[in-house]
């Protein structure tokens, strides 16, 4: 008999706690299988972050450090600066990394930090149950934007990828989504890159992954992945804005 | 024991800490506690260890709490304002059990306050300061050559019990120079051993370990069981420093540099004739209740001299829990004490008197205030909110 596919040992065989349809075990799949493929599995040292992936401590096989909300990138400086040998990830959402953490990750790309950052942006607070988050989209309703997010009193959605370019520090930036298998190996490249950066101590990688959140989106995981299709994408284009890695 | 040297309180502390093993350090630029950062961005490096400049004080304390979960001996420094936004990630070190050096040379406060110093973060450092019940470890220096030594025992003690311990300075110990000296042999953080819930590299077959604040169902478990710990700090770790109190009528306590006014104050005192002995706490938590009991025995009165409001004043009235009448000779906000405007107090605590004497409401005697909405200026405005 030859095994096709099997979990990766860097994740535990531990029920997870996301909901149906959710993209967050995808992404710690690849991550897991990353670790294995880079012979990793070691020297890695995660930070968990607050909201729906706070658990996440217990599902990589890795030592994790889960810290306050937005605070993943000073929290993966702190254990990178004093184990160098580490490899260091930090797990965050959107409203962990765009909103209340914003100054930590835009910092952290300064000093180029040599981390991995894994942002899963799916435009809402999950965890909290629904509420309005930097990255919702413009009309999309949320429990604190019930008339749908209005420019002229919220603003506009924020691209971090795009942002973060703009710093000499970000030396990886990408953008994938895990909506369909294709985007699937994509987002597995684009994550291996980033990790493989940080072996090669290329400095500051970030991958920003289109994730799809049906309960809060109020949608079935099929209307999800249609809307990470065409309402998120078109937003968020993917694609790879920052690849020093190469050089 | 090193030669006695002159130094800056402040970088006799930073001296201190690489001495005592501090191989990480994050902070924040403000005043009056700069010379921290500074000494340690040109000696951490050569030491082995690494300094970052943090783009805040919440991410200065986030980076404390990440190289604290290697085990590291880590260290953050500020001052109030500063401290301040450090409450965060102090409480989340507490509930993640880490160990840590939180350094506070204290400013004038509310707010921006001012840059002399002051002690008005007494209640912030020992009440917890952030959410929770949780407690850390206050040391209070009054020296700049225990200000450079404290630094080994707050490592220490962090690490015995897993938990932030904090050294209480105020802005002029900070600032100024006295002669002083090292009482330890430098400390080679390298050849310490592991600690056994640390997170690290090449686990090589040893259990995963995790460091995080999220209790969740098992919350009450874990404050309870930790409070075991507080129960235990409480009983064996006080510090205290008596001086003169055998015989005393009047014991005054205090902190901090406060307490070096006060030995001016014992010995003029002594002078006039007066019998004035100081209780001095090194630990403001735990508080050495115990020990100013005893202290305060055969006194008359006790006076409460700190750079506050009254808030120290708190912890000797539940020590002496009625038994004595205590005093408060305060000099909040900046203001600072000598023995020539101590002994006014002590005298006024023996005979009756108020001089030197504060107390808030009678402080407020004859005043009243009310603030008014006038719509003389003009009204408000539509409520209607919006953008």
């Amino acid at each position: 008999m030859t095994i096709l596919a099997q979990r990766p040992k860097s994740l535990l065989d531990v029920p997870m706690h996301y909901c149906p349809g959710c993209g967050h075990g995808i992404v710690h799949r690849l991550m897991a299988e990353t670790f294995d493929e880079l012979d990793i599995a070691q020297r890695i040292i995660g930070v968990a972050p607050v909201g729906c992936a706070v658990f996440a401590d217990s599902y990589f096989a890795c030592d994790m450090v889960q810290g306050a909300h937005g605070r993943g990138p000073a929290i993966a400086t702190g254990i990178k600066r004093s184990k160098p040998g580490a490899i260091v990830f930090s797990y965050q959402g959107d409203g962990d990394l765009a909103s209340i953490g914003m100054a930590e990750i835009v910092h952290a790309a300064v000093r180029s930090e040599n981390i991995t950052v894994i942002f899963i942006n799916n435009a809402i607070y999950g965890m909290t149950g629904g509420q309005m988050a930097p990255t919702t989209l413009v009309g999309q309703v949320a429990t604190t934007a019930p008339k749908g997010r209005d420019p002229k009193l919220q603003g506009w959605p924020i691209n971090m990828c795009e942002m973060l370019a703009q710093i000499t520090g970000s030396k990886y930036l990408a953008r994938v989504a895990v909506d369909s298998a294709q985007n699937v190996m994509k987002a597995k490249q684009a994550i291996k890159k980033a990790f493989e950066n940080q072996v090669n101590g290329v400095g500051f990688s970030m991958v920003e992954v289109i994730s799809q959140c049906p309960t809060n989106w109020g949608a079935t995981p099929m209307q999800a992945l249609e809307f990470v299709r065409t309402k998120m994408i078109p937003q968020y284009p993917l694609g790879v804005f920052k690849d020093e890695g190469a050089k | 024991m090193t030669e006695k040297t002159l130094r800056k309180g402040n970088e006799a502390l930073a001296e201190g800490a690489i001495r005592a093993g501090c191989r990480f350090f994050a902070g924040y630029p403000i005043t009056p506690q700069n010379e921290v950062p500074e000494y340690m961005s040109a000696h951490m490096a050569d030491a082995g260890g690494a300094f970052v400049q943090a783009e805040s004080e919440v991410a200065a304390i986030n980076m404390v709490y990440g190289a604290a979960s290697t085990g590291t001996r880590s260290m953050t420094s500020s001052s109030s304002p500063g401290v301040s936004l450090k409450q965060e990630g102090i409480t989340y070190l507490a509930s993640a059990d880490l160990p840590c050096l939180i350094v506070n040379v204290m400013r004038g406060g509310p707010g921006l306050g001012s840059i002399s110093g002051a002690q008005g973060d007494y209640f912030q450092a020992t009440r917890g300061g952030g959410n929770g019940d949780y407690h850390i470890i206050v040391l209070a220096p009054n020296s700049v050559e225990e200000l450079g030594n404290f630094p080994k025992m707050a490592f220490e003690l962090a690490e015995k019990y897993r938990m932030p311990c904090m050294i209480l300075a105020d802005g002029i110990l900070g600032q100024m120079m006295e002669s002083m000296s090292f009482h330890f042999d430098p400390v080679d953080p390298n050849t310490l051993g592991k600690f056994d819930w640390a997170v690290d590299i090449n686990k090589n077959g040893r259990k995963k370990n995790n460091v995080f604040s999220y209790k969740g169902d098992n919350l009450i478990a874990d404050v309870v069981e930790r409070a075991k710990r507080y129960g235990y700090i409480e009983k064996t770790e006080p510090r205290f420093e008596s001086r003169q109190t055998e015989d005393c009528d009047v014991l005054l306590v205090a902190y901090g540099l406060s307490s070096r006014a006060c030995m001016e104050a014992v010995v003029k005192g002594r002078e006039e004739g007066l019998k004035v002995g100081l209780f001095r706490p090194i630990t403001l938590w735990p508080f050495p209740s115990q020990a100013l009991r005893d202290a305060a025995k055969n006194a008359k009165a006790v006076v409460c001299v700190e750079q506050s409001l009254g808030q120290l004043v708190q912890d000797v009235k539940l020590s002496l829990n009625g038994a004595k009448p205590v005093y408060l000779n305060a000099y909040p906000a900046g203001g600072q004490p000598d023995g020539g405007t101590i002994l006014p107090a002590v005298k006024s605590a023996l005979n009756g008197g108020t001089e030197g004497l504060f107390d808030l409401q009678r402080h407020a005697e004859g005043f009243s205030y009310e603030c008014k909405r006038d719509t003389s200026l003009g009204i408000q405005g539509d409520w209607k909110g919006g953008k």
